[in-house]
């Protein structure tokens, strides 16, 4: 009984990670072709060993070449680690004060406030950010709302730009940052406050001495938990962003389905899985040696 | 304590004390934690704050450090009124109950953050710190984080840090709550030890009788946001102004009775047809005032014969508890009131004295009980 409980997770991840991996790293390996599926070649089991041997011989790297051939790619690669980081940045900067005060808020309102930042799950991601085109288009609230209190003359063009996205992205995740954020300042010892103060420290000093080396943890999850997700992002780029906002989760998209050049699609997304691995590694260790600390 | 009959600077109206609290009041909303409380303590004192839980002793703690404000009233401390003082700017350190050490720092660090804030330079820093952990017997934990280490280290680390910058007063709160008896009583000494080392003013809060009686050069007794009794310890035990402090400090048998006269000794009637109880006087009282007569069990003497003594009485033993160093004889009066006596084991004997059912006198001299406003 024990066993299968272990044997669950592992299932789960081979079925539903591995072996769709396994096709879309296949499929990278083939080459366009007019037919369906739209690519070369395939397995035809019926003719035994020697047809394993033909389709393998016919597997090449040619699509992961031409991928460093077009400028196009690297640069969306860039484009959206860029877009990630500093979206990273600003949730932080956003999502930090929230949990802050969450955490120093009275006993009693920190379930609403909990509930309140969990709250936008309860609708459709893909509603809310059109919701934000009404809000940032040219005509939107938010040009509306400036214009009659007199701040600007003339509407801001802000739909369709990066700036946008980056609206999107800190909106749609900054639960993430929030939450373990909270956790961290949640168990914060408030002695520990004050023993710092006793010792010397003003509350400015207290606060980046304790409280900000105390939440690194929840801090570095937060900033993983936006990060990974957003440099993939395709929804908030394709709607909210403009031509020239350039991420690999738009390119892909438009492989796949404009294009439908699913060889190159699937290329683009593996290097993708490639580069994500990387702090998907460094988010596990970290969380490991976090709980590691805490025994 | 040892020093206690050459170092009694609250006796002498030449000295000036280190810390005065002046008609302290504390409010929260409708309750009052500190109700008009006045205490002076002395420069090297080792003063003890001690009562139940929920009695105010804490909140006047963290008034003395700052982190609460009086409502009423004044605290000075070396002559500077502290009000509007923030805690980062007194000279004051607190030993947290909670030991509140910056689990994300070593002990080494742990210690140095105070000298840190003062913009000490590396090499004092380093100096005060190999001092402190010599003083506490760290040295070689200094690399440890706290969660690396025992209670007992940390509780020491605790203090180390808390001293560390030489404060002019060092609060500690509760310090020993979370030790086990044995390692608490050792640490009370190497407390006292510590505190005559580095000739700091120490002030302690605790809820424990006993730790208090141990380490302290004078107790306050506390009770529902009141001072109830400033005194020695000896004082304390030997001479409580009233019936709660000479119950909540040690055992005492009280019997309730209606005063007869008063003089050197005062006379209390209990019971009918009993001689009336001798003791001494212990606060301002007449004839006819209801009072209560305080005896200490180990000043009960217990005999098979009638004795000389003019305070006896009789009664049979119900319940013996042998304590090893000491046995607690229980005893029943005709009246049906139990009272305790305690004897010390000086001997090691194989056969009891005194056992389950015999009747016995129990006696005491004149000067051994204390009558009280009840």
């Amino acid at each position: 009984m024990k066993r299968l409980f272990t044997v669950i997770p592992y299932a789960w991840l081979i079925v539903l990670f591995l072996v769709p991996f396994a096709i879309v790293f296949k499929i990278s390996l083939s080459d366009y072709a007019v037919s369906i599926p739209p690519y070369a070649p395939t397995l035809d089991i019926a003719g035994g060993w020697q047809a394993v041997k033909d389709f393998l011989g016919e597997l090449d790297f040619e699509n992961y070449v031409f991928l460093t051939e077009d400028a196009l790619y690297w640069k969306a690669y860039l484009s959206s680690l860029k877009i990630a980081a500093i979206s990273t940045v600003l949730t932080l900067l956003v999502g930090y004060p929230i949990a802050y005060g969450m955490a120093r808020a009275p006993e009693a309102w920190r379930p609403t406030l909990m509930m309140l930042v969990i709250l936008p799950f309860w609708t459709s991601f893909l509603i809310r950010v059109y919701a934000w085109i009404g809000i940032l288009a040219t005509e939107g609230l938010l040009n509306q709302f400036l214009l009659w209190i007199g701040i600007i003359d003339a509407p801001l063009g802000l739909l369709n730009t990066p700036t946008a996205v980056y609206i999107g992205i800190v909106y749609t995740y900054l639960p993430f940052m929030i939450l373990p954020i909270y956790a961290a300042l949640d168990r914060l010892d408030p002695s520990l406050l004050e023993a710092a103060e006793d010792l010397g420290c003003s509350r400015t000093t207290a606060f980046w001495t304790v409280t900000v080396p105390l939440s690194r943890p929840g801090v570095i999850a937060g900033c993983f938990l936006v990060f990974i997700p957003a440099v993939g992002e395709v929804v908030i780029p394709s709607l909210l962003g403009g031509s020239d906002t350039l991420m690999i989760g738009k390119i892909l998209w438009e492989e796949f389905f404009s294009n439908r050049d699913w060889p190159v699609a699937s290329a683009v997304a593996t290097i993708l899985l490639l580069i994500l691995v990387v702090p998907i590694v460094l988010f596990q260790r970290q969380q490991q040696a976090a709980r590691e600390a805490e025994q | 304590m040892v020093n206690s009959t050459v170092f009694a600077p609250w006796e002498d109206p030449g000295q000036t004390p280190l810390i005065r609290i002046e008609n302290v009041t504390k409010r929260f909303g409708d309750f009052t934690a500190i109700d008009d409380v006045s205490i002076d303590i002395y420069t090297r004192e080792f003063f003890a704050l001690l009562g139940p839980s929920g009695c105010g002793k804490t909140t006047l703690m963290r008034m003395l450090a700052g982190f609460e404000t009086p409502s009423e009233g004044r605290i000075t401390i070396d002559g500077k009124d502290m009000a509007g003082v923030p805690p980062n700017k007194r000279a004051v350190n607190m030993m947290f109950q909670s030991y509140a050490l910056f689990p994300h720092l070593t002990v080494w660090d742990n210690i140095a953050f105070g000298l840190r804030r003062d913009r000490m330079d590396k090499d004092r820093v380093a100096a005060r710190v190999e001092e402190m952990l010599k003083l506490t017997q760290l040295q070689k934990f200094a690399k440890r984080k706290p969660h690396q280490i025992s209670g007992g280290q940390r509780q020491r680390v605790a203090l180390a840090r808390s001293l560390a910058k030489a404060p002019k007063l060092l609060l500690l709160d509760e310090p020993l709550g979370a030790l086990d008896k044995k390692l608490r009583e050792e640490t009370q000494f190497e407390l006292m030890e510590i505190q005559e080392k580095t000739g700091t003013t120490f002030v302690i809060v605790t809820h424990d009788q006993e730790e208090a009686m141990t380490v302290a050069s004078r107790v306050a007794v506390m009770n529902h946001g009141k001072l109830v009794q400033v005194d020695t310890p000896e004082r304390i035990y030997e001479a409580p102004k009233s019936v709660y402090v000479a119950d909540f400090i040690g055992d005492v048998n009280l019997i309730e009775g209606l005063v007869a006269s008063v003089g050197e000794l005062a006379e209390l009637t209990w019971a009918e047809g009993k001689a009336p109880l001798i003791g001494q006087s212990g606060a301002s009282l007449k004839a006819g005032d209801e009072a209560v007569f305080a005896i200490r069990p180990e000043k009960i003497a217990i005999s098979r014969e009638e004795p000389e003594a003019r305070n006896r009485v009789r009664g049979k033993i119900v319940d013996i508890g042998y304590l090893g160093n000491l046995s607690v004889y229980h005893v029943q009066l005709p009246d049906g009131s139990y009272m305790k006596c305690e004897v010390g084991n000086r001997s090691r004997v194989s056969r009891r004295d005194y056992t389950w059912e015999d009747e016995v006198w129990l006696s005491w001299t004149d000067t051994a009980g204390l009558v009280l406003p009840s």
